[in-house]
């Protein structure tokens, strides 16, 4: 009865299903904005206390209720830039070596293997800096650095293992993997042709990555390290536990600093009123900053990916990966 | 113009230097898994696994709690996230082109990229301070806004993945859209949706930041929702910023437990993908 009743009235048989489909794509939209609208609301009596000149104050001194956005805003800065430093290099270095010269029985298993680095969680990179990088940093390298270099102003002061430069290093930990999967995707997409085109000029294998392969695929690997970026600038746990947490711009690389995610971390379970206003800017400060360099990130890898020739070809039969389970933001 | 000689050493060079980071990347991981084994194996007992924290000095106390909570809020957050997701998905695959289809891809890609720190901090002001208590309800909360965006994302790529022919033929045989979702795009796509729905759990059962800023801590058993929880994240923070040499111990014991439990489900999460891949 059914099968005969159901051709005659193919409009009638949806109900409520596509509206309540619609419905979730609406609330992601009504939840992303209503973030930005929560923090921002938050953020409005700092906002109204302090002004522009929040931005401009490098004093943050909870007894007196003062509040300034430099001291946190520079060391999230220049924490995430040393990662970038440290992660960008190596992560790109493993890319090309993952895609173009590994042996193939080696590609997936060792692909993977840097993909579950980015699995661990950020407490735990915490707990391995304070207890296993922190020690060996301060009688190692930072030691050294003390030592030989600690009359340049980058690394004075005594070397305490916690502070800017550790922080920096456990940051590149975390976005080694980021970077370095992307990339690959990326380099991926570079079209075997041309490959083959550079082989049959005499090129060595070298010379094919260095002229053909890193140029085509530059702008994205540029997206790849951006999400990186992001990822360092907006990450919490683990720096706020290495990063020693002092309220003020640091001196040198291995002295003690905060960053704002790590203020927030730190301040927000007993802040109230406009301590509590003050940390919320900062909040919003890190979401536009974060949201700045992803989307740029994202429209960078999204245009790449397109604008390869015959990428297209290659999507077209295209299997299921891990990576695109998470999306391009993991 | 370089000899042919000059060329290849040059290349050599480089390839090296490529082959060196790649062993480095590795080196690092090994040595976080290694640490963690070696200093949490020591810790782990079957009584650390079931017991309540002790006050500091007393021997003993375990993360019983923690593990509870974490499972309750990591459940509570799959439970808002999955179907939410998975609808969402179902939306954007019936309808790929439409405004809102576009205006939703692009407050996933925006919301997978806002920092963890953010969803606490807005699920706070939301619920935090507007009910005046922090509990594992929020905690669970945030969690479901941190796994929207992956399982939406990962579920459409997923749908996408069952073939048009499929969808034609259901069509033509005079099933609804309606039919056609739930009967064949949905079971076609179960696979896939696990998986995504596997590394979602992965990713919200390791976050510190938004659980400690939403549900806080306890030292005891969760009894109902709207008090305070412990879980694993919050209990190695707080354990390993302490001064005390017992409970960073047990910090250590709590990371094993979790990188554990994580790592199985990424490793199962693959092992399915290639099974899958190999079958097709």
């Amino acid at each position: 009865m059914a099968a005969t009743e159901q051709p005659t009235r193919p409009q009638n048989g949806e109900g409520v299903f596509p509206y309540f489909t619609a419905a979730a794509a609406v609330l992601i939209l009504l939840l992303t904005g209503s973030i930005l609208l929560v923090v921002l609301w938050g953020a409005w009596p700092a906002w109204q206390a302090f002004g522009p000149a929040f931005l401009t104050t490098s004093i943050w001194d909870p007894v007196q209720n003062l509040y300034g956005a430099i001291p946190a805003v520079f060391g999230t800065l220049i924490t995430s830039l040393l990662a970038l430093a440290l992660a960008g290099p190596l992560g790109i270095g493993t890319a090309i070596f993952l895609s173009e010269l590994a042996p193939p029985w080696l590609k997936k298993p060792a692909s993977f293997t840097v993909e579950l680095l980015a699995a661990v969680p950020s407490v735990v990179f915490g707990l391995w800096g304070l207890f296993v990088l922190a020690p060996w940093f301060r009688v190692g390298p930072g030691q050294f650095l003390e030592d030989n270099l600690g009359f340049l102003p980058l690394f004075q002061g005594p070397s305490l293992g916690i502070g800017v430069l550790t922080a920096g290093l456990v940051l590149a930990m975390m976005i080694l993997p980021t970077i370095t999967a992307i990339s690959r995707e990326v380099i991926r997409a570079v079209p075997q042709e041309l490959r083959e085109a550079m082989f049959a000029l005499g090129s060595t294998r070298w010379e094919m990555i260095a002229k053909v392969v890193l140029p085509t695929s530059k702008v994205g690997i540029t997206g790849a390290l951006l999400l990186g970026l992001g990822r360092s600038l907006g990450e919490a746990i683990a720096v706020t536990m290495v990063i020693g947490n002092a309220n003020l711009i640091p001196a040198s690389l291995l002295a003690p600093a905060q960053t704002i995610a790590s203020l927030i971390v730190n301040e927000f379970p007993e802040a109230f009123d406009l301590q509590l206003s003050a940390l919320l800017l900062l909040g919003l400060l890190l979401f536009i900053i974060t949201l700045a360099v992803n989307m740029v990130a994202v429209w960078l890898v999204h245009r790449t990916a397109q604008g390869i020739p015959s990428s297209k070809e290659k999507r077209r039969g295209k299997k299921l990966t891990p990576r695109r389970c998470l999306g391009d933001g993991h | 113009m370089a000899t042919k000689k000059m060329r290849k050493a040059t290349g050599s060079l480089l390839e090296f230097a490529c082959l060196l980071s790649a062993l480095l990347v590795l080196l690092a991981l090994c040595l976080i898994l290694y640490y963690i084994f070696r200093r949490g194996i020591g810790a782990i007992n079957i009584p650390f696994l079931i017991s309540l924290p002790t006050p500091v000095g007393e021997p003993g106390g375990g993360i019983g709690n923690a593990l509870i909570g974490s499972a309750l809020m990591v459940a509570l957050g799959s439970l808002l996230a999955i179907p939410f997701g998975i609808a969402a998905a179902i939306y954007l695959d019936q309808n790929p082109r439409t405004r809102l289809a576009a205006a939703t891809r692009f407050a996933n890609r925006v919301l997978t990229g806002v920092p963890s720190l953010i969803i606490g901090l807005f699920v706070f002001t939301v619920l935090v301070l507007r009910t005046g208590n922090y509990s594992a309800l929020a905690g669970g909360i945030a969690l479901a806004v941190m796994m929207i965006p992956v399982i939406t994302l990962s579920a459409e790529e997923m749908l996408r993945l069952v073939p048009g022919s499929l969808r034609e033929a259901s069509l033509a045989l005079g099933a609804s859209k309606k039919q056609t979702v739930l009967m064949l795009i949905l079971p076609a796509a179960t696979g896939g949706l696990v998986v995504g729905i596997m590394l979602a759990v992965a990713l919200a059962a390791g976050q510190t930041a938004p659980v400690l800023l939403t549900a806080l801590t306890s030292r005891f058993w969760l009894e109902n929702l709207n008090q305070t929880s412990a879980s694993l994240p919050v209990l190695i923070y707080n354990y390993a910023s302490s001064p005390f040499p017992d409970w960073q111990e047990q910090a250590w014991g709590a990371a094993l437990v979790l990188v554990a439990t994580i790592l199985i489900l990424n490793v199962t999460a693959q092992l399915f993908v290639v099974l899958r891949n190999r079958r097709h």
